[in-house]
């Protein structure tokens, strides 16, 4: 750097560091109101990439405490939010510029909706007059991202702009998570104001009741009590909730058995005797033969997504079902709830763990349950003269971190194999895409998990190949910040669950699957300035692994594995969880 | 369930071990495809009524787009949609009226709960109070004809000339039906309906929760139209 380059903000900090530290930013103006509204809310890490209309915003954080991170493309700075988000269970803060910046948002925000997570996107906006006339990167952001945010909101004035920034994130983190989204026109930041923007306050009448209605948990006790086969069935809402020692609390007081789905991974320790792991598409057998057979379904912060169901027809065909939820939309939306609970998590397994007087009896239940777990089991063979197995490198991982170590994943066969072969034992430790099934997400999501993870617990991202080449850009960040991160490829050089569907129900025809040749992500990543390494054979899985976890920056390692690696168990779509295949003939 | 002898040792070179799917127990019993368990003595097919659906909304900028919005994403089957404001500064009534199975109805109004300027949903009872507005434009070759089937219908002509006559009739859905027929005669040129907008009847509050605005604050009454109007197209 010559000498008359100007400061960066962490040098201006330093020489300033007397008088700024911990002071918050001082209100003249739109964005310094908006900073402001993020600094009361606690912000500590925004992830983002400047532009135009966003610039007001980002010169006020050159004054904030508040940690900005530049990622390499706006679509991982919102995975890098959300993840963020999922680790630290406060809401992530992702920023864009209009137009571009903001539609490359989308994806990163239609994610968040989907496995409700809270996330705040502030977009930049060409200035009020402006609006309508199809400006230079002049996008309806509010119009493109209305169906994907629990709510969004136009400034449309500098003096409440800070107000709504912090209602927008209180919002999203009250009752059911969401993303919402603030658009800001250049001149709203620009604008002139003194105004303190308070205490971020969700808006009227969003706050829900904690507690269900108690007729109504006397009623699902009394069929609990009744029940001989109950299930627990834990969604990722009982995490967003901090229910899961209530839930781990419930089921063994009443020695219950529990499947979790799997954004609720995490829930219920993987080695605990009633923990079935998770159910759905590719769940374990044991825990689609418990939910196929339970007689009473107790379901907690699930919206019954159909990967996890199967076929609504055959989904739990003889159970009760008892749903508990904060979002009232979810009760009898996909499964009729017999017994609607309507309430926060916690509050509620306390309720009804506090009203039951006769336990079921379900010693035999118990036992049926752990018998499908010999009879199902999760193992598969490593002949030496053979291709790598995934299954054997998400063992090794998993062998050689601790139990607080967080999973990012992308999605594909890896993210089947990483959620299935790691046992997980506490919640925020996996961190993956779920309902919106983004291919991409594994990389930025373990740069956001990184800042909101403890310096202790080691970040692996188990990526595919393709989705790795999707988000790849952010490997210049990971170098960038020196973040302790750990990628996995599991490269079969296939869109691999692309290509298992197209055998199993194309007739082969590899048709855009196959890529035949791939970077050689070892080589790249040294060129990224991470430490990079290849792995071919099982006898290479344990050295590289430690070599990466001892290192202390971003590494890759490309771990070529047998192209011709399924996922199983899999229901076929809209089949019954019971029918769960175990090989491709059985499909 | 499970028992005799079977070897899970040896997994297969690709996929795992077990007992393939047909030598699984399956329960018998079932849901309907809107997840409902079945009772095998009353299965029944889901049946689909029309329901009008009353919201209080905060009367924000994109609040429409907002609504209209859910009902394409979530296809929910929407009949009719009207919407104006209230008595209340900043408050706006929109009426709809769906089609849709009981779950369906359930749905729809959970659904527009959750929107944020939604501050409250209702439905109408069968017995509430419904009207909708329309608008025909027929051929003016029969005059006389013309105004005694708009009497007949309570309805006021805004418009005539040589060559068209427009009309209003104003009433429930059935009743515009009929007019509607009964226009067909003179060759209907043009039509605008309104759509049905309703409030529940007596003292019942069409949305729950809802306040009229304080006394003296109520906006002025609409001026009454004035009919017939001039001429327009000689």
């Amino acid at each position: 750097m010559s000498e008359h380059a100007p400061p960066t903000k962490e040098q201006a900090q330093e020489s300033e560091a007397s008088t700024s530290k911990s002071t918050p930013t001082q209100v003249t103006d739109g964005s310094t109101a908006i900073v402001r509204a993020l600094e009361n809310a606690g912000v500590e890490h925004a992830f983002g990439v400047q532009g135009g209309a966003i610039m007001p915003v980002y010169d006020a954080l050159w004054d904030s405490e508040i940690t900005h991170i530049t990622m390499a493309h706006e679509q991982g700075a919102s995975h890098a939010a959300d993840a963020y988000g999922v680790v630290s269970g406060t809401p992530g803060v992702c920023l864009a510029t209009s137009g571009p910046g903001a539609t490359n948002l989308v994806t990163g925000i239609a994610d968040a909706s989907m496995d409700s997570d809270a996330l705040i996107a502030l977009t930049g906006q060409v200035p009020s007059h402006m609006v309508g006339s199809d400006a230079f990167q002049e996008t309806d952001t509010t119009g493109v991202t209305a169906p994907i945010t629990k709510h969004n909101y136009f400034a449309s004035d500098s003096d409440t702009v800070g107000k709504t920034v912090g209602e927008a994130f209180a919002l999203s983190e009250t009752g059911r998570p969401g993303p919402t989204l603030v658009d800001l026109p250049k001149d709203v930041s620009f604008g002139e104001t003194d105004r303190d923007p308070g205490e971020p306050t969700p808006p009227p009448g969003s706050t829900p009741t904690p507690a269900a209605d108690s007729a109504a948990v006397d009623a699902a006790v009394a069929a609990i009590e009744r029940a001989e086969r109950p299930l627990c069935l834990f969604g990722g809402g009982v995490i967003k909730a901090e229910a899961c020692e209530e839930a781990r609390a419930f089921i063994h007081e009443y020695d219950i058995p529990a499947v979790t789905t799997m954004p609720g991974i995490g829930t219920v320790p993987e080695d605990d005797e009633l923990c079935l792991s998770w159910a759905g598409m590719h769940g374990t057998g044991y825990a689609n033969m418990a939910i196929t057979h339970t007689d009473c379904l107790i379901a907690v912060g699930t919206r019954f997504d159909d990967r996890l169901t199967g076929g609504i027809e055959t989904f739990a065909p003889e159970a009760e079902v008892i749903h508990i939820d904060i979002d009232p939309a979810e009760i009898s939306k996909n499964i009729h709830a017999d017994y609607p609970l309507i309430g926060d998590a916690a509050t509620v397994l306390e309720q009804v763990h506090d009203a039951i007087e006769t336990p079921p009896a379900t010693r035999e239940w118990v036992e049926q349950c752990s018998a499908w777990k010999d009879d199902y089991p999760m193992d598969y063979r490593t002949p030496e003269d053979e291709p790598l197995r995934p299954e054997f490198v998400v063992e090794a991982f998993d062998e050689a971190t601790d139990d607080d170590t967080i999973v990012t994943t992308g999605v594909g066969q890896h993210q089947m194999w990483a959620s299935q072969y790691w046992t997980y034992k506490e919640p925020r430790t996996w961190v993956s895409s779920h309902g919106l099934g983004t291919m991409g997400y594994g990389l930025p999501a373990a740069i956001g998990a990184r800042f909101a993870a403890d310096d202790s617990q080691d970040v692996i991202c188990f990526d595919g190949d393709g989705s790795f080449l999707m988000t790849m850009q952010e490997l210049s960040v990971a170098v960038r910040e020196n973040l302790d991160i750990t990628v996995a490829i599991l490269n079969n050089e296939y869109i691999g669950m692309v290509r298992q569907w197209q055998d199993a129900f194309f007739e082969g025809r590899h048709m855009a699957s196959e890529y035949n040749w791939m970077p050689e992500f070892d080589k790249m990543a040294e060129a990224f300035g991470a430490k990079g390494w290849r792995v071919d054979d099982y006898d290479e899985v344990a050295d590289a692994i430690e070599g990466a976890l001892e290192y202390d920056g971003p590494s890759v390692i490309d771990f070529h594995i047998d192209p011709r690696a399924n996922v199983y168990p899999m229901v076929p779509s809209g089949g019954a969880n019971g029918k769960f295949a175990l090989t491709e003939d059985q499909l | 369930m499970s028992g005799e002898d079977h070897d899970n040792s040896t997994p297969p070179k690709h996929g795992l071990a077990g007992r393939p799917p047909e030598e699984r127990p399956h329960p018998e019993g079932r849901r309907t495809s809107q997840g409902i368990r079945i009772d095998p003595e009353a299965e029944a097919e889901p049946r689909v009524r029309q329901a009008v659906v009353s919201a209080l909304v905060e009367n924000e900028p994109g609040v429409l787009s907002r609504v209209s919005g859910l009902f394409s994403r979530r296809q929910f089957n929407i009949e009719s949609l009207t919407v104006g404001p209230t008595t209340v500064e900043g408050n706006a009534r929109i009426t709809l009226v769906v089609e849709e199975t009981e779950p369906g109805i359930e749905q729809v109004k959970k659904q527009l709960a959750k929107l944020k300027p939604v501050m409250s949903v209702g439905e109408l009872d069968d017995d509430a109070v419904r009207a909708e507005l329309v608008l025909m434009k027929v051929h003016g070759d029969e005059p006389d004809k013309v105004h005694a089937i708009t009497q007949m219908y309570d309805g006021q002509t805004l418009d005539a000339g040589p060559r068209t006559i427009t009309v209003q009739v104003t009433g429930n859905q059935s009743k515009i039906d009929d007019a509607i027929d009964a226009f067909r005669q003179f060759g209907i040129i043009e039509i605008a309906r309104t759509g049905q907008t309703a409030l529940a009847r007596g003292a019942t509050p069409t949305t729950p929760g809802e306040e009229p605005a304080p006394e003296g604050t109520i906006a002025d009454e609409p001026q009454k139209p004035q009919t017939p109007a001039q001429h327009s197209d000689d």
